[in-house]
Formats: structure tokens, sequence, C-alpha cells
């Protein structure tokens, strides 16, 4: 059998303790809650991760859109670029722990050497999949640098400076 | 050449298992993007709070005063006797983990301490300790333990995480207001000089010029001599805005904010357009003030003195101008402080009417002692009794969605009147689900002085659940705009939208009240307040 085939057998399985090993990186009473928690509002942390799982995992065995990837990496990326409790390695880490748990299910088929070279290009479009994830975790600090920045500048500077209260700005200055 | 460390000491160092340790010994670790610059001395001596002085978080000494754990002793003793709520919040948790999911932090950082119960539970382990038989005898069995400088720490980190919004109350069985153990908790803070600058230095700005931003009367002048000529570009319409004017009917104070940030200057225009609308209509004659020029009140978050001190100001004023009574803006905070706590702190408002609207005889009977009217409220009267002229098309660009702000819908029981307004003034508005609004309502997650940009991944994380139940009435009905009636949220939102769903943008109520007002003598209208085109022009 081959690995798309067996894969595609353990899916459930496997999305299920993928889901468990990425809410398990939060404290317990957090990932109880992340895991137990149906209602998408009140759990969006939780719900996020669980839409996004099993269709990364599609692309995993398909031909890896890169739009469709993105579209669902960026919104569990997102969170994890706020929740300054993860380190850079740890925020993207999640990609990596997938890794373990196909290992996990298919532990019989590779000490019978039947997937392993499968295996191994497959484990490979994880690691893609991981660098696509370290730069939608760059993108989003970047983006969270440029809001506090912005935010500064936008809440009070902009209608003084609309009223004619502040000399030209430095920036309008070289801009012109 | 020194010997590389090989990747496999490398590797065995990386942990990504969060601690398994129990709650006490976990010790709270600060990190940058989630908490305040600590006060400025200034700000603080201004007030003529204690201890100040420079101080930084990150340090690991904080230059407490040697005695700082008596005075913490001290100050609950004090409060524990003097606020029954405090006392009783205290002894009564029985931990049933009804709030633990509720509080917008907890949901959006996954931080367990962001439980309302475990954030209690920091201040009641250390009340059981020193205060309860129970807990002296005890000890950790019971819940307790000693204050020491890493629980003060812990304090300090975690009482900032809150944004006083109450949302777990609404589903705490007990009725137990987290909010006002987190008030209590800041007090005791205060007493060691440990606020954050961004509540310091305005409660010291309004203190001294009578609003946050430190603005004096003639530059506020200058902002709304500003917005006339940009109503004058728009409408054509000249409004003339009066100051300080002695004997005037109603005293009109809105939040600094609206006056001096954006999108809340265009919140500030449409107030201006209204007034002149229904003094061109009607003769109700309003007055601004250059001297009770802010309608919040981070006194608030501060202590109960403060709060006081800042909100008599408002009162005095009014006294002074001898008008009948106050219009209040939009603002979310301010009006927990009149609706809870002026009454009795201030009031009763005695030298004051009872607010009657002069237009429709409408008599605000919840304004009886503060003699305040929340504006939502007073439009949504002028609407009910067909006094404003309005062509709600103006505003079909817009796809509206609305933010209860926490303070008016769960401080103040104000449902309705918004969105009675939002649907008179706009003809698409679509509710977000019913579990994030109303009492209900996700804070944006930047309440309670927090809404600073050092701690913007704070305020991004905790504003999660609002942005993403904006996001889900995006993706269905394609929502444009968030209306809100809070300068905070004004502030907050944008951010918040910009990071999680940037095609909303971010408006108050009485922004699309003028837009939508058909206002005596305007010519034709192309473009909105924002400069924006209007449909069909």
């Amino acid at each position: 059998m081959r690995l798309n085939d067996l894969l595609e057998q353990k899916k459930a399985a496997i999305v299920k303790q993928w889901f468990n090993m990425v809410v398990n990186t939060y404290s317990l009473d957090t990932s109880q809650f992340l895991k137990n928690q149906k209602d998408p509002f009140a759990n969006p942390v939780g719900n996020t991760i669980s839409q996004g799982l099993e269709p990364l995992f599609n692309e995993l065995t398909k031909q890896m859109d890169q739009n469709t990837i993105i579209s669902f990496l960026e919104p569990i990326l997102k969170i994890r670029a706020v929740q300054v409790m993860f380190s850079p390695s740890q925020a993207v880490s999640f990609i990596f722990s997938l890794k373990e748990t196909i290992r996990k299910n298919l532990e019989k088929e590779i000490c019978d050497n039947k997937v392993l070279n499968e295996l191994m290009l497959f484990e490979s479009k994880i690691d893609e999949m991981a660098l696509m994830a370290f730069d939608i975790f760059m993108k989003c600090r970047e983006k969270i640098y440029e809001i506090k920045a912005t935010d500064e500048r936008n809440r009070t500077f902009r209608a003084f400076e609309r009223a004619g209260l502040v000399a030209e700005s430095q920036e309008d200055r070289l801009c012109d | 050449m020194a010997a590389l460390p090989k990747s496999d000491e490398l590797f065995s160092k990386i942990n990504y298992k969060p601690p398994q340790s129990g709650w006490m010994d976990t010790p709270a670790v600060l990190r940058d993007g989630m908490f305040c610059y600590a006060a400025k001395p200034k700000s603080v001596e201004t007030l003529n709070l204690p201890y100040p002085r420079e101080w930084n978080p990150k340090n690991e000494d904080w230059l407490l005063p040697e005695n700082w754990k008596e005075i913490i002793y001290e100050g609950m003793r004090d409060r524990l006797n003097r606020f029954r709520t405090f006392k009783i919040f205290m002894d009564i948790c029985v931990r049933c983990g009804a709030c633990a999911d509720k509080c917008h932090f907890f949901i959006g950082t996954g931080d367990p301490k962001n439980m309302p119960v475990l954030r209690a539970e920091l201040i009641r382990s250390v009340y059981r300790n020193d205060f309860t038989t129970f807990g002296k005898t005890l000890g950790r069995l019971a819940g307790a333990r000693p204050l020491t400088l890493d629980v003060l720490k812990e304090w300090w980190y975690y009482l900032f995480q809150c944004t006083e919004c109450r949302r777990c109350s609404v589903f705490c069985p007990y009725g137990i207001d987290t909010a006002e153990i987190t008030i209590i908790g800041r007090e005791l803070l205060n007493l060691l000089g440990l606020n954050i600058d961004w509540i310091a230095t305005p409660v010291s700005n309004c203190y001294r010029t009578g609003n946050h931003m430190g603005i004096q009367p003639h530059a506020f002048k200058d902002m709304l001599d500003f917005f006339v000529d940009e109503i004058e570009e728009v409408t054509g319409v000249r409004v003339e805005p009066q100051f300080n004017k002695k004997g005037a009917d109603i005293l009109f104070i809105t939040p600094s904010g609206d006056v001096f940030g954006d999108p809340g200057t265009y919140t500030a225009m449409g107030y201006l357009i209204l007034h002149h609308y229904l003094k061109v209509k009607y003769g109700l004659d309003i007055t601004w003030s250059t001297y009770a020029s802010e309608g919040g009140n981070f006194g608030f978050f501060t202590s109960n003195e403060t709060m006081k001190r800042l909100n008599a100001k408002m009162y005095a004023e009014a006294k002074r101008l001898g008008v009948k009574w106050i219009l209040g803006g939009e603002c979310g905070h301010m009006w927990r402080v009149i609706n809870q706590y002026m009454g009795t702190m201030n009031g009763p408002a005695d030298f004051l009417e009872e607010p009657v609207n002069p237009i429709t005889g409408t008599k605000f009977e919840n304004a009886k002692s503060t003699k305040m009217v929340h504006i939502i409220e007073f439009t949504a009267d002028l609407i009910r009794h067909g006094k404003l002229d309005l062509d709600p098309s103006r505003n079909d660009h817009l796809k509206v969605t609305f933010h209860d702000s926490c303070n008016v819908a769960r401080g103040m029981g104000m449902f309705d009147e918004p969105r009675y307004v939002i649907k008179n003034v706009c003809n698409n508005f679509y509710e977000m689900p019913r579990n994030c609004i109303k009492e209900q309502t996700f804070c944006c997650g930047s309440g309670s002085g927090l809404n600073a940009s050092e701690d913007m991944e704070l305020r991004l994380a905790g504003g999660l659940p609002r942005a993403n139940a904006v996001k889900y009435v995006h993706d269905k009905h394609d929502v444009n705009m968030l209306a809100c009636i809070c300068a905070i949220d004004r502030a907050a939102l944008p951010p918040l939208m910009d990071y999680w769903v940037p095609e909303v943008s971010v408006t108050g109520t009485h922004e699309m009240v003028a837009n939508a007002l058909i206002i005596p003598g305007e010519k034709e209208k192309t473009v909105d307040l924002r400069g924006e085109e209007l449909p069909g022009k």
C-alpha cells in the first residue's frame, strides 16, 4: 500500500492526535479548554487550530498549493504571533509535531521498510510547510511592530497635523 | 577553533512543553508586549500619590519602600473594612470555574492566570494567609500563600492584564464582580507607586488641565474650530459651537479622545452637527466647556479617591455655568463611573435639574441622581419622536455591525438605544453572534487604561474574541464598518481590525448620524465627513 493511501486511511486519527499535540503546547488548564469548548466564538483559538489542521494535512498529501496552505496556516500563526509566551521556534513547532504523529501511526509500516522512501519525501514537504510557517510568523510580527508604530502616530499626531498645530514633519519633508 | 556544540546538545535544551507545575509554583515571567511602562514620577507627584520614582518593571529592583509589605497589609485591612464588596468577594468564591473561560484575555493569550478566578486568587491567596484563621492554620492546604516580592510582581503583571470589563461577572453564580477585585488590587499597587504611565499621566493631565491629553483651553477650542471648517467644507453649513456659556440649557462633555484622535474626531464633528441642527430647528442651547473637557476618567483605574476628584470637576463646571443638566458623549468607562458610582460618590447632583429632553418632553428617569444623559439615549429619543430629518441611504456604502462597549452594555444595561439609532441612520446592519454582544459582549481588549502601544501584543490577543466575531460577519455579510459608542473603542479597535480583519473600519455612531442628517441650508453633499464619496454622488 502506498503512503498516501495509508495516510488517507488513518487521517482521522492522525489529525486528531496532531490537534492534541498542538493544543498541548499550552498549559494544562488552557489545553483542556481548547479541546472541549466547541463554540467557535467562545473558543476562537481552539476552533482556528481544529479548522486548519485537516486542510493542511490534505495539502501535504496533494500538490501543496501555496495559497491554500497560507490561507489555513496564517490564522493559526496570527494567533501564536501575539501569544508571547511562545518563542518563535515554539510558535512554529506545531508543524513538526505532525512528523511524530505520523511516525507513531505508521510504526509497523516503517519498520517493515515499506514506506520509508515515500515518508522521507513526505517529511520534506512538512519541512517546507514549516518554512512557510516561519515566513508567515515573521510577517505577523512585522505587522505587530508596524501597528505599534502607526498607532502612536495616528492617535494624536494626524489630528494635530490636520489642524496645523504642529510644524511640518520630518517625514513629509523627506518625501517632498 | 572552539568546539561547536553538537546538534543533539542544542536540541535537548529546546522544550516545547508548558510548565507542569501548579499555579503557585509557576512564577510570572514579565514578557515584552504584555505590560505598560511604569508611571512617570512627575505624574504621580502631581496627584500627591505615594512613592513617585523612576522604576522599571524589567529591573529586578522595583525600588520599593522598605516596609512595602506592611503598606499592602494595612491597605488590605483598610479596604476590607471600608468596602463590603471586597470582603465578600474575597470570601465567597467556591472556585466553580464558571468564569474561567469567559475572559477575553484568557481566551486570547491562553495564559491560565488570566482566568478571572485565578487572577482573583492571586490576591485571595494572600488574604487567606494573613486575614483568615483557616488560612493561617492550614496554609497552602487552604489555598493560602505568603506575600513575597514575586507575588507582588505577579499581581502587577496580571492586574494590568484585566480590562475590568466584567464579562466574567455575568457568568458568576455568586455575582462576584472580578473587576472590583482588580480595582482594589490596583489601588493597593498604587499605595507603592506601582501605576502604569498610560494611566498615571492622563490622570495627572486631567487633574491639571481638565482632560487626559493635557490640552489647554485655547488648543481645545482651536481643534473644535478646525472641525467647524471641515464641516463647512463637506456640508456648506457653518456650525457655531458655544464655549463656557453661562446659563446654557445643557453642558456637553465628551472624552477628549474624540477631539484629538482619529476616528473619534469624526464623531466629534457628528456632535457639532447634531448640536447645530437642534439649535436651528428647536432652539436648544448647548455649551462645551474648555475646562471640563474630559468625560473619561482614568482616575477610575487608579483609586476610588482619584476617580472622585476627576469626576467632581465636571460637576463643578456644571454648577459654575448654571446649566440645567449634562449631556455626555459616546464613552465607555465614563458611563460606568456616572451610572454606578457618581450617585453616592459626588452626588446626588441636587443643584442640577432632573434631565428632561426639552424637544420631546422625555424625562430621563435613570439620570435622576446624576443628572447626566448619554447622547445615544438622547438621540434615540429624538429619532423616536420624529425630530430628526434623516437620509439613511447616505450610509449605503456601509455594511455595519455594532460593538457593545462593556461599560455601557454591562455597566448601564444600554443595549437597544444604539441599535435603534444605527438602524435609523443606515440601511445595512448585521449583528454579531449572540454570545458576543449585549451583556455578553467581548471587550475591545484595551479598556481600563491598557490602550498604550507598548502592550500591543496583549491588546491584540485580548481583542481576538471580538475580532473573531467581526470577522464572522465580515465573511458572511461583507460587513465593512464596526460602529461603537466609546472613545477607547475608537482608539483601540482600528489597530485590532488592522491586524485581524483589515477590511473593516471603525466609526462612532454619531459620525453616521451626522452623515445621514439633513441639515437646514446644506449644500448637495458629495462626500461624507471623512471626505469619502457618498454612494451615487
